[in-house]
């Protein structure tokens, strides 16, 4: 789960990493009242959307007292911004960090992520800030220092002087990197984040190390024990049809293709999505309806699925393990009746009850495309797709 | 022969008096797997399918002699019954649990650690399906009339694309030796070469599939295991062509956000060490089919 960069910086202040003063600001008088607290001079206007790149796409402004800040929140405001990590819709600003000015001298870049080959939490540091950390990595490998850190030690002082000597720091700026790295640390591990990035983590001019953007995102798994983490969710920044799949707890990710997919399965929705691909189409979504699927299930899989409008054909394709085809094959017809399909929906059942589930498609009467494997499912989705396109 | 379970492994199930463990425990006694015990604090002393249930599980181990478990634990409390599991002397333990939180399996992994390499436990899963050796017995919640006894070894991440794998072979007459799910989560307790390692080394096995998917580093460090250490030819395929970078797909694992994570890029990968990559998912059983004929000719 993602968080704002103010919410971000918030969290690691409490944990000692020093942050630029600022505040929040939802309107315009808002955020010429957070200018006026700073001095009513100049400021930093920051658009808070939950992506990288905001700077290149016009979300970010240095400006010249209050009557330049109300101006350009009131551009800003309630506008989308295309960033390089959005999709062609882009992100809607609903909130404006407002802070002050820092004098940079140096931009650092500090992350914080899970490394999958040694499994435990690694910090990934470079002396270059202020570029996105894939362009670094391409551009400047060099540059880039790593550490892992044994879960049952955590960070140890030495390790975290280590790191800030790599970097080219010296004098009192060690003790601060010092402080930082830990406090981060600390953060990562106690509210159970899987990223924390500080980029750029600036040396200001009066030698003082200073978050001049942060970023967190959170185990989904562990929102359990963080409710006043999760309570920071924010449904504006997700894609609707995601956040609908999310409170129907429905694994669902859209896509930009108009075959609908419904399959039981991480690993078989994305196999089935590559079928489809190979045969020709494109895929609406994943989504993997889990193992249980009961008929209200499968109607709420056919609401999420359906609540894309690029959608134009539904491909079912369920392999029963905990499942059975019989529940399934009931769904698909009840979800005909409550969810009113009129669209094509091919149907592919395998594995536990497959019979009973094949006979009550069957003896349905309705327009269901029955189908036996993977290979000719993928194929009848792509077929009716290209009629229906024809037909239209 | 087969792998980490026969006829013979005597199975504790952790969480046997819950809806899903008594099901899935009961499909398996079934199936003719020696379940033993259960276990479920605070209800010691009780029965469930006719097996004692113990608070502990190092009382459940010394009254049963049992050397593996099946965790039907949920996500809060998965790990520490990992752990307790493990410390109770357990061989192997599989884990069905989704949703358990990475730092919990970080700790998890740390602990096993603490133990000598004849008495470490040997973790699968978790968020897997769990194990089938067919016509033995089995540890999970697969269907196991899919499953015909024979000589190919499944090794994969998803359940469900276990089963299709496992379904297409049936329809070819070919057989598994054992089929282990290894789960989709960015930690997990095996890895796809810890398995095929296992699979190398067991005389009932002459060939392997092993399906992947996109993320993480694990397909990379098993295709260079099958190029450096094995003699038995290995099929795979990896899903995900079509997953576009930086979205998680279902599985915590199964996100592509480092170099080499694309299924493009792994596919590339493990066909330059010599492995079958089927060109689609429902091309997997034709594939094992072919790396069978191969080697058979070469022999």
């Amino acid at each position: 789960m993602d968080i704002h960069e103010h919410q971000a910086k918030d969290i690691l202040a409490t944990f000692g990493v020093p942050v630029p003063k600022g505040g929040i600001a939802f309107t315009p008088e808002q955020a010429a009242f957070r200018c006026r607290e700073l001095g009513g001079k100049r400021c930093v206007v920051k658009a808070q959307v939950h992506s990288g790149g905001r700077g290149e796409a016009g979300g970010v402004k240095l400006c010249e007292g209050e009557a330049e800040t109300r101006a350009f929140a009131t551009e800003l405001l309630g506008k989308s911004i295309v960033t390089k990590q959005t999709d062609a819709n882009g992100k809607r600003v609903d909130r404006l960090w407002i802070e002050e000015v820092s004098q940079i001298a140096q931009e650092l870049y500090l992350g914080f992520v899970l490394d999958r080959k040694s499994e435990r939490i690694m910090i990934v540091a470079s002396g270059h800030g202020g570029m996105e950390i894939e362009d670094l990595a391409e551009e400047d490998p060099d540059s880039l220092v790593r550490m892992v850190i044994d879960p049952a030690a955590g960070l140890a002082e030495y390790q975290a002087r280590e790191l800030a000597f790599k970097l080219g720091l010296n004098g009192p700026q060690v003790a601060q990197m010092v402080i930082v790295l830990k406090a981060c640390y600390r953060a990562y591990r106690d509210l159970d984040a899987m990223m924390v990035e500080i980029n750029p983590l600036v040396i200001c001019d009066d030698g003082s190390l200073v978050a001049l953007d942060a970023k967190m995102s959170f185990d989904g798994n562990a929102l359990f024990r963080h409710a006043a983490i999760a309570a920071l969710r924010d449904p504006g920044q997700e894609d609707p049809r995601e956040s609908f799949a999310a409170d129907h707890d429905l694994a669902y990710v859209g896509l930009d293709g108009d075959i609908g997919c419904i399959i039981n399965g991480a690993g078989l929705a994305m196999a089935t999505m590559d079928m489809i691909q190979l045969a020709g189409g494109e895929p609406a979504n994943f989504l993997d309806i889990g193992g249980g699927a009961s008929p209200e299930r499968v109607c709420q899989a056919f609401r999420t699925v359906l609540s894309d409008s690029n959608v134009c054909v539904i491909l079912v394709n369920i392999f029963a393990g905990i499942n059975r085809c019989d529940w399934i094959a009931n769904g698909v017809i009840k979800a005909y009746k409550d969810v009113g399909i009129e669209l094509p929906v091919v149907v592919r059942l395998s594995g536990t009850n497959v019979d009973a589930g094949r006979k009550i498609i069957e003896d349905s009467g309705l327009p269901i495309i029955s189908t036996n494997t993977l290979a000719e499912a993928a194929e009848a989705a792509v077929l009716a797709r290209s009629q229906r396109i024809a037909a239209e | 022969m087969a792998i980490l379970i026969t006829n013979e492994t005597r199975v504790v199930v952790q969480g046997l008096s819950g809806r899903i463990g008594q099901f899935h425990a009961q499909e398996m006694i079934e199936y003719g797997t020696k379940v033993v015990a259960g276990v479920t604090p605070g209800k010691g002393g009780t029965t469930v399918l006719n097996r004692p249930v113990f608070n502990t599980m190092r009382e459940a181990v010394e009254h049963t002699g049992a050397e593996a478990s099946l965790l039907f634990v949920p996500p809060a409390g998965a790990a520490d019954a990992m752990m307790e599991a493990a410390d109770a002397g357990i061989k192997t333990a599989v884990c069905v649990t989704d949703g358990i939180p990475s730092q919990d399996m970080m700790r998890v992994k740390r602990f096993l650690r603490r133990f000598p390499r004849e008495k470490k436990m040997r973790l699968i899963g978790p968020n897997c399906a769990g194990i089938i050796s067919p016509g033995n017995g089995f540890m999970g919640i697969m269907p196991p009339h899919i499953y015909t006894p024979g000589r190919v070894g499944i090794v994969g991440r998803s359940g469900t694309l276990g089963y299709e794998a496992a379904s297409q072979m049936q329809a070819l007459g070919i057989g598994i030796s054992s089929s282990i799910g290894i789960g989709g989560d960015p930690i997990n307790g095996s890895s796809f070469r810890d398995i095929l390692e296992l699979f190398e080394a067991d005389p009932g096995t002459d060939a392997v599939i092993m399906i992947g998917e996109i993320g993480g580093p694990q397909e990379a460090e098993a295709a260079a295991f099958v190029r450096d250490h094995m003699k038995k030819p290995v099929a795979a395929y990896i899903a995900g062509l079509a997953a576009p970078k930086g979205r998680q797909m279902g599985h915590a694992g199964a996100i592509i956000s480092a170099f080499g994570e694309s299924a493009q890029e792994k596919v590339a990968l493990l066909s330059s060490c010599g492995i079958d990559v089927a060109p689609n998912p429902s091309a997997m059983g034709e594939t094992v089919a072919r790396i069978l004929s191969s080697s058979q000719k070469a022999a």
